[in-house]
């Protein structure tokens, strides 16, 4: 199997902070790999790293076949790079934004009008080209920095957190473009994001990174299916150790993690032992505000092997 | 009977590749003039105040200095009108806002030479600072001033003040590549004063005295300036052309390092 993405025990620390620590990845060309994790988990630093902006203090990664840290040059060629602002020069239009990124990697004049033509379908910007970027909506620019980020074709592409920020319909729009990306142009896409349902709708495969560790790994559904069949939800009011040692020891019940006022219960059949969880925490008066059962999302499987909840910010 | 199939030919992918060192220079630059006109605040000062300048000195000092037997003062301040116009005067905010954008990095992700990001925002720099001379020298001319070297020395007047101009950029630039902050940047200008009002701004060297006179003797704007007045004054006096070039190549030298150094850091990878 051709990897585009490949690192081994890649780690990076800034003074005493280890913001990257040992990390493994094998992504297949073709892949969409989303990078889950909070804010502060270490996503930006490792993209960083893959793009060559920043050099590992351990280990080594190779993006395209080329080492990011020997071969930077090559890998630039091989790479485009959405980072988490879109970085824009406000005062250009967007065609001459493109065009003098496509100048630098260095397309001819017929190139990039070829390549402004396929852009401006791809990624729905046509119409405002000719307009100064400043007066771009935080989505067009969103937009526009994913074009320019496409001008030459990369093998790979990197999307730091491309729709932190956006409205629900700016970030449906930019998921529609990073599938289409992804199917038309079979850009392998390295995805960072600290929401769970763009990682679950895009993502081929996920990572989930928590304070510079990678702590799961596999398709969203391996993921969910690895915390059992099904997944109780309770809302307790503050006794959430006590609502754990009153489940933990119920027949079918796989494990149990707590956050805040949150319990997880994971059951191997959860309509057959809802009952069972809902007497056990009578017994043990602990006040329950909220009991539902439903199928595992990756947020308790973040909570699962991060021990926390995902936060990010409100949008 | 054989059939023909007509096929359309499989379009080459578009690929990247190096564009190559003048490519890199000439597209930084292209976009660094495109943004001079949109970004006016930055350029009225820089005509305005040479040309406030040089009216309020000549209106101030003419009659006092041209009790001096032989002194045309308009022609004397017009030099000083021209190296307050260019001197300063660059794109390294611009430069700045990229930086703390993101764009700059952007820039970086692309195979560009490294000094060609520094050497285009250059470019457009000597443009504007040529630019910036003419209202003053067109002032000095409706006012009487005549170039004793006449047209050829009148062009060489213009090239010195923008070559003066590019030289001192290299300040700015190394402000901006150190600090990431428009503010500091901004404070570069302190550097003016020393350079521009230490030395012969006023007076000739001959009527200095005191600790000025000795650091008109070493501020390389003292020969910039003589240079300049011979083009109008003399006529063709190349010891004091030699002098001139000397300390706009001196103070480019070091300007130019500071600048690279800053670069340099900026662009490593750490």
């Amino acid at each position: 199997m051709e990897y585009a993405v490949q690192t081994q025990r890649i780690g990076r620390t800034f003074g005493e902070v280890q913001a990257v620590d040992a990390i493994d990845l094998n992504i297949p060309k073709g892949e969409i790999y989303g990078f889950l994790g909070p804010n502060g988990a270490g996503k930006t630093t490792l993209v960083r790293m893959l793009i060559t902006l920043l050099l590992p203090t351990s280990g080594s990664a190779t993006v395209a076949g080329c080492d990011v840290v020997s071969e930077a040059n090559d890998v630039r060629l091989s790479i485009g790079a959405a980072l988490q602002d879109a970085a824009l020069d406000l005062k250009q239009t967007g065609r001459e934004l493109l065009r003098l990124q496509g100048r630098l990697y260095g397309l001819n004049r017929r190139e990039l009008d070829t390549r402004l033509d396929e852009l401006a379908g791809l990624v729905d910007i046509g119409d405002a080209l000719d307009r100064f970027i400043g007066t771009y909506s935080g989505g067009m620019k969103r937009r526009l920095d994913l074009a320019a980020s496409l001008i030459h074709n990369p093998e790979v592409l990197f999307l730091d957190e491309p729709t932190t920020g956006l409205d629900p319909i700016s970030r449906a729009r930019v998921w529609e473009e990073v599938q289409r990306i992804n199917e038309e142009l079979s850009v392998t896409i390295f995805l960072t994001t600290q929401y769970l349902e763009e990682a679950d709708a895009l993502a081929d495969r996920v990572g989930i990174i928590s304070q510079g560790r990678l702590m799961a790994e596999g398709t969203p559904n391996e993921l969910k299916r690895s915390l059992g069949n099904d997944v109780i939800f309770v809302q307790v009011d503050g006794q959430a150790d006590a609502a754990k040692a009153a489940v933990e020891n119920i027949d079918g019940v796989v494990d149990v993690d707590s956050s805040g006022g949150e319990v997880i219960i994971q059951v191997v059949n959860g309509a057959a032992h809802i009952s069972d969880v809902a007497l056990a925490l009578n017994e043990r008066d602990v006040h329950v505000r909220e009991l539902t059962l439903r199928t595992p999302t990756l947020d308790d499987v973040f909570l699962s092997v991060a021990g926390a909840r995902m936060e990010h910010d409100a949008e | 009977m054989s059939q023909a199939v007509m096929t359309t030919p499989a379009r080459p992918r578009i690929h990247a590749r190096r564009a190559g060192f003048i490519r890199d220079v000439l597209s930084v630059a292209m976009r660094a003039l495109r943004g001079i006109p949109r970004d006016p605040e930055a350029i009225y000062p820089a005509l305005i105040i040479p040309v406030f300048f040089y009216a309020i000195n000549i209106g101030a000092l003419q009659d006092v200095a041209e009790r001096i037997p032989g002194v045309d003062y308009k022609a004397f301040q017009l030099p000083v009108g021209i190296i307050f116009a260019v001197t300063g005067v660059s794109r390294a905010v611009t430069m700045v806002t990229d930086i703390q954008t993101g764009y700059f990095d952007r820039l970086s992700l692309t195979p560009i030479n490294r000094l060609a990001m520094l050497l285009g925002f250059t470019v457009a720099d000597f443009v504007l600072v040529m630019t910036l001379t003419l209202p003053v020298v067109v002032l000095g001319l409706v006012v009487g001033v005549r170039f004793e070297s006449g047209a050829l020395g009148l062009m060489l007047f213009v090239l010195l003040s923008g070559l003066w101009g590019l030289a001192y950029t290299g300040f700015p630039y190394a402000i901006a590549f150190k600090t990431g902050n428009p503010a500091a940047v901004n404070s570069s200008f302190l550097l003016f004063f020393p350079f521009v009002f230490l030395t012969t701004v006023f007076v000739p060297l001959e009527a200095m005295t005191g600790w000025l006179a000795t650091i008109a003797i070493f501020n390389p704007v003292t020969y910039l300036l003589d240079a300049l007045r011979s083009l109008i004054s003399v006529g063709w006096d190349f010891e004091a052309l030699i002098k001139g070039v000397g300390a706009i190549a001196l103070v480019g030298s070091l300007s130019g390092a500071f600048a690279l150094a800053a670069l340099r850091g900026r662009t490593r990878r750490r």
